[in-house]
């Protein structure tokens, strides 16, 4: 595997929508890129006996009956709405 | 999907939230078991592979109709593999039926997974205005192959596959009410061109047939575009239906980066039990049932394939074949008076006046005799007009075939006696004046005469 891992920080802050100043993504590059150091170290074990896992916790099959509950009304839905309009959440214009 | 929000078509905006579909922070899904079900059912009935550990993924997206930045998807480890939709002749268009270019073709499939549903945006002037009802709501992804080779093929596709979503008691998949929704991937190519060309995506299709026109629409003008020498680029469109034309919506973006990973929220689902809940709910298909209606019942291969293209009307066919001397009668009275009355009427067969053992009761009457064909649809007008049974309308106006000889006999010695050219020329050799003659008593009998022993006695009487 590769020595040092590497990351792109200014394609990730883009891709999460996040604006970092030039000094922001230098810091960063290397805090990450220490972070998925220690990722790397996993991948030198030896791990073929163990059985991979989709989620941390050996749990499945929790579930919810299909059961219609009450939720918010539409006034408290609405209530945290920076700007709305006959019952509609109004946002900035999104081409579609 | 994750949280316990009612489904309503057409209810006031954002009336069905909660913190969960609203993604509020620190509101948990809970994965819906019923959903779950019909998922791997559907998987059951395409003949997917049902994958033994499924598990929901994140989809990074960034849109107001999903204000958690995040879609719960599933990537990887989806509920079902491969699979296919059968088509059959009567899935595709009326008016393309007598030139199936592949029939009884198998379309693959390639997945079927479940995610949530987005909100519905609506695009304003100035602004767009988000409804969150629908947001949250279980939506069952079902991903073909590209082996869908024309508009007419798509139609059919769509088609069979609502079908057997509806036989399955999966969705009423009503495309104009959202249940059943549609993106197309469209792209041609040259004859002798082995790869597919650059990959155009349609939405807003709101019927099959508009996605047939949308399909059209888009061959001819990438084919003529293609042929100016242009070269095609990846691209959303949308289908404006009124205009009957597709417009630019997006071209492709910087190279779409969805970051899935595992949603920690969400534990893995063993499908084991899933499948085993479901088995017992797994339907005779349209093509099983087509089938057993030529077998069991004797009715044609296009009257059973037209039966069994609506669930509703297969159902009531055998509830009133079941008892019937000849089921094969049933079925031509359903497909032809039936069918037309309920056109006529604006009814649909759930709401039929006339119900199946009723029908059957007509249909007896006529085999065995005790009224006519003529007198049958009488009293069938009768029957969907005011819901009695066929033999309350029959004693209550009085109305039964005559099968007395004796009588008949009189009618057709005076029909005879009348008719001296006809006769004359009957008894020269024209054997076609025996229809007018018998047409004649039938009239004297007032439809009444049994019109079989009727050309009988009138036959034996003219050779006397
Ligand atoms: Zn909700």
């Amino acid at each position: 595997m590769a020595e040092t891992a590497h990351i792109d920080v200014a394609h990730v802050a883009k891709l999460a929508r996040i604006n970092l100043t030039k000094e922001e993504t230098k810091l960063f590059q290397t805090q990450l890129e220490r972070v998925l150091g220690y990722a790397e170290k996993l991948r030198a074990l030896d791990l073929s006996h163990v059985e991979s896992a989709a989620h941390a916790v050996p749990i499945f099959n929790v579930f919810r009956e299909d059961e219609p509950r009450d939720g918010l009304s539409a006034e408290e839905a609405l209530r945290n709405a920076p700007r709305q309009a006959n019952g509609l959440f109004v946002v900035t214009k999104v081409v579609e | 999907m994750f949280c316990g929000c009612r489904v309503e078509f057409g209810a006031a905006p954002n009336s069905h939230t909660c913190p969960t579909c609203l993604g509020l922070p620190g509101a948990l899904p809970v994965m819906n078991h019923e959903a779950l079900r019909l998922t791997v059912l559907t998987g059951l009935m395409l003949g997917c592979d049902i994958a033994p550990l499924s598990k929901f993924d994140r989809k990074s997206y960034f849109y107001p109709d999903m204000p958690k930045n995040y879609q719960i998807s599933q990537y990887d480890l989806p509920l079902c593999a491969n699979g296919s939709v059968p088509l059959h002749d009567l899935a595709y268009p009326k008016d393309a039926q007598k030139k199936i270019a592949t029939p009884e073709k198998e379309v693959p499939l390639v997945r079927i997974h479940l995610e949530e549903d987005v909100a519905k945006s609506f695009h304003l002037e100035n602004n767009t205005a988000i409804d969150f009802n629908r947001a949250g709501t279980p939506l069952m992804e079902i991903v073909s192959q590209p082996e869908i080779n024309s508009p007419e093929e798509a139609f059919a596709f769509l088609t069979a596959l609502k079908q057997i979503l509806i036989y399955g008691a999966v969705s009423d998949a009503d495309m104009e009410k959202g249940q059943l929704r549609c993106d197309c991937n469209i792209s041609v190519r040259p004859a002798a061109q082995q790869e597919l060309g650059a990959k155009i995506e349609i939405k807003n299709m709101n019927s099959i047939s508009a996605v047939r026109r949308a399909l059209t629409y888009e061959v001819e003008r990438q084919t003529e575009a293609l042929a100016r020498g242009e070269k095609l680029e990846q691209e959303t469109r949308g289908w404006d239906d009124g205009a009957g034309k597709t417009f630019l919506m997006r071209t492709k973006e910087s190279a779409h980066d969805y970051r899935y990973f595992a949603e920690p929220d969400l534990v893995p689902v063993k499908t084991e039990s899933l499948l085993e809940e479901v088995r017992a709910r797994l339907p005779e298909l349209p093509r099983a049932k087509r089938a057993r209606f030529v077998e069991q019942y004797g009715v044609s291969v296009y009257d059973a394939a037209v039966l069994a293209h609506d669930l509703a009307l297969a159902a009531f066919f055998e509830a009133a074949a079941k008892g019937a001397r000849k089921p094969k009668s049933v079925a031509n009275w359903i497909l032809n008076d039936l069918q037309s009355a309920l056109a006529g009427a604006g009814r649909a067969i759930g709401d039929c006046p006339i119900s199946p053992a009723a029908l059957d009761e007509l249909v007896n009457l006529i085999e065995s005799g005790k009224i006519s064909g003529k007198q049958a649809k009488e009293v069938f007008s009768e029957m969907f007009a005011s819901g009695k049974s066929a033999a309350a309308i029959v004693s209550e106006k009085g109305i039964e075939q005559l099968n007395d000889p004796t009588e008949i006999e009189t009618l057709c010695e005076q029909v005879i006696a009348a008719n001296p050219k006809p006769v004359a020329d009957f008894r020269g050799g024209n054997s076609a004046s025996l229809n007018f003659l018998k047409g004649q008593v039938l009239k004297l009998s007032k439809g009444k005469a049994n019109p079989a022993l009727v050309g009988e006695i009138l036959e034996r009487q003219l050779k006397t």
